[in-house]
């Protein structure tokens, strides 16, 4: 039996208590609106910091999970993670899923802009559809931190966060074809679309 | 019931939705809109405030502040040290009013908590079914001999940012080249338990480059501080701690670095054993609850006691205490603390002004420091109430300082996530 299926029972069984909100456990709204000092109020981030409102909740949880156990190297969501149960973090990603996330208004380089969109319909939008709006597998990409996005390349180069297989090819082809300005372009492409 | 007369309404809310709000004036529970007043605009009362408009659309807010402008103490030293300007911590309440809420600018005298009215200097009274109170600290005056509000106008504590926190940055600027500025932090608990040694590095930052013979001396009332081990690493790598040349010197408790006085006129400390002369001193002096939390009866000991769960006053019912001001252990007194417990408190004021049975609270904190450029280093915590203490008992296996092995890559992150934390709690608190 899987931990959420006991999970699942337990809660079913306190359901036929009186003590409802008690079984329930925190809210998916007062356990996410914790998290707005950092990534803004409903997950869209103003500065620097990722937003995480409008991502798929598959990504959250595997991103949770993934900071939780180590996986995925972070300066402060390993520590952080640690704290909430698989139960918490699902409730998280159902309320992060269903916010709209609002582009971040930020610097971005300009010449860059029409380079990066170009390479993106060439490599990218096949996952990352609609520019890099649509997020199904992973994180919403279009006026999302580019700060925090150059951060997720250099992990991805360094082993401290897995790319999907088929990432890994791409961005290995946009690094033959146009190195690093080419993921440099891509990243501008993104934080551009305010 | 209501002393609002008409014309001075106008005068407080510009006028917005007058027929609503007053119709709710009617009786305490009677009329569908509840009213809720929030005093205090800072970190804690703000959020509330907001957040209450965003969890119940159909309860009236009123948030009272004295103050048009609010200074976040929170990157206050990034201002000391120059690298950021004084009105990138200044906010005012444009965004907090288009929402809907009230915002009166007004010096609260009393709350009445039978009556549920609280009262202010401008001569208004206004009605409440449940009321928010985040008064921040006050100082002890008086725990340090030659210490008071008059002294700190030349000796800043710019522990509450404002005018002082501008004092002491020019007081910096106009210092010699070699002089020494003692700090003074206080004693347990306290406002922002890193502040006095992020304060430290800022202006070791400053005079690294502006004034390099100069000294920084920290007079300590405790012999142990927050993240200590993360900051004398910080200082090793960027000020020479430890060295000769040292910019830093911490003197601790038992070391007589606890200061009982203060001369005013001959710029110098009086420790336990020695006096110490400065060019430029800032003294820290010990906190309790802020002056509204004693003026409403809210205060036992020194900080007001609440229902964790719900941040509800245990001495007056309808009366909710967040922020620093509250005895909220094991959260510590910071802007994030502030800033999650309104939300524990405005969902569970929701709950209770709408008859439901208040939900399970989630609370966290992260407290970063800037040590320097492209250093952060951060403490962070995740929390669950334990209700039959009445406690707000930390998540085991979770939460942790920056490792002390942290690269300096990720070190540089911290510092950006750092600026995105200001950037982003002042949006979630004021926008």
């Amino acid at each position: 039996m899987s931990l959420k299926l006991v999970t699942r029972l337990i809660l079913v069984g306190g359901l036929t208590g009186s003590s409802l909100a008690l079984a329930a456990g925190a809210s998916p709204e007062m356990l996410s609106q914790t998290c707005a000092a950092c990534h803004g109020t409903n997950g869209s981030s103003v500065a620097y910091t990722p937003s995480i409102a409008g991502n798929s909740e598959e990504y959250f949880v595997d991103t949770m999970k993934a900071f939780k156990s180590g996986e995925r190297k972070a300066t402060v969501m390993d520590r952080i993670a640690k704290g909430y149960s698989d139960d918490e973090i699902a409730k998280m990603a159902r309320y992060f899923a269903r916010q709209p996330m609002k582009p971040m208004r930020q610097a971005y380089r300009q010449t860059q802009v029409s380079l990066g969109k170009e390479l993106h319909f060439e490599y990218c939008n096949k996952c990352h559809e609609d520019g890099g709006k649509k997020a199904d597998d992973g994180g919403v990409l279009a006026g999302q931190s580019i700060i925090y996005m150059q951060h997720s390349m250099e992990d991805f180069k360094a082993g401290w966060r897995e790319a999907p297989k088929k990432m890994r090819k791409r961005v290995k082809a946009v690094m033959e074809a146009h190195g690093q300005q080419g993921i440099e372009a891509l990243l501008n492409y993104y934080g551009s679309q305010q | 019931m209501t002393t609002i007369n008409r014309r001075n309404f106008l005068k407080l809310s510009g006028g917005v939705a007058v027929g609503s709000a007053l119709a709710g004036c009617a009786g305490m529970n009677t009329g569908a809109r509840k009213k809720v007043v929030v005093i205090g605009g800072g970190s804690g009362g703000a959020t509330a405030a907001k957040y209450l408009t965003m969890m119940d659309a159909n309860i009236d807010v009123t948030l009272i502040e004295a103050n048009k402008n609010y200074h976040t103490c929170f990157m206050s030293n990034e201002v000391l040290s120059g690298v950021r300007s004084y009105e990138s911590i200044t906010f005012g309440y444009e965004r907090l009013a288009a929402r809907g809420i009230t915002v009166v600018h007004d010096m609260v005298t009393g709350i009445d908590a039978q009556a549920r009215t609280v009262t202010t200097k401008g001569g208004n009274t206004f009605n409440y079914d449940r009321c928010i109170v985040s008064p921040g600290v006050d100082f002890k005056w008086g725990a340090i001999e030659g210490y008071d509000a008059g002294v700190a106008e030349k000796i800043p504590h710019a522990w509450k940012a404002g005018p002082q926190t501008v004092t002491l940055r020019d007081q910096l600027r106009a210092m010699r080249d070699g002089g020494t500025v003692i700090i003074a932090p206080p004693g347990n608990p306290f406002r922002c338990p890193p502040g006095p040694y992020e304060r430290a590095s800022q202006i070791a930052h400053y005079l690294k480059y502006n004034k390099p013979r100069s000294k920084i001396l920290i007079l300590d009332s405790k012999d142990k501080f927050s993240k200590q081990g993360l900051f004398v690493q910080g200082w090793k790598r960027l000020y020479g701690y430890g060295t000769d040349n040292s910019m830093i010197e911490w003197v601790s408790a038992a070391q007589g670095g606890k200061i009982e006085g203060v001369n005013a006129g001959a710029m110098s400390v009086q420790g336990a054993v020695e006096s110490f002369k400065g060019d430029v001193i800032n003294v820290i002096p010990p906190q309790k609850a802020g002056k509204l939390a004693y003026v409403a009866g809210l205060v036992k000991g020194e900080w007001c006691p609440v229902n964790k769960q719900t941040f509800e006053s245990t001495i007056h019912p309808n009366i909710h205490v967040i922020g620093d001001a509250s005895a909220a252990s094991k959260m510590p007194k910071s802007g994030y603390s502030a800033n999650v417990q309104a939300k524990v408190c405005a969902a569970a004021v929701a709950d209770l002004l709408n008859d439901r049975a208040p939900g399970d609270p989630s609370y966290m904190n992260t407290c970063y420091s800037v040590i320097g450029e492209d250093y952060g280093i951060s403490v962070s915590v995740v929390y669950n109430y334990d209700k039959q203490k009445n406690m707000i008992e930390k998540v085991k296996g979770a939460g942790g300082l920056t490792p002390k092995d942290a690269s300096k890559m990720a070190l540089k992150r911290e510092s950006q996530y750092a600026h995105g934390w200001f950037e982003n709690i002042t949006d979630d608190m004021f926008g």
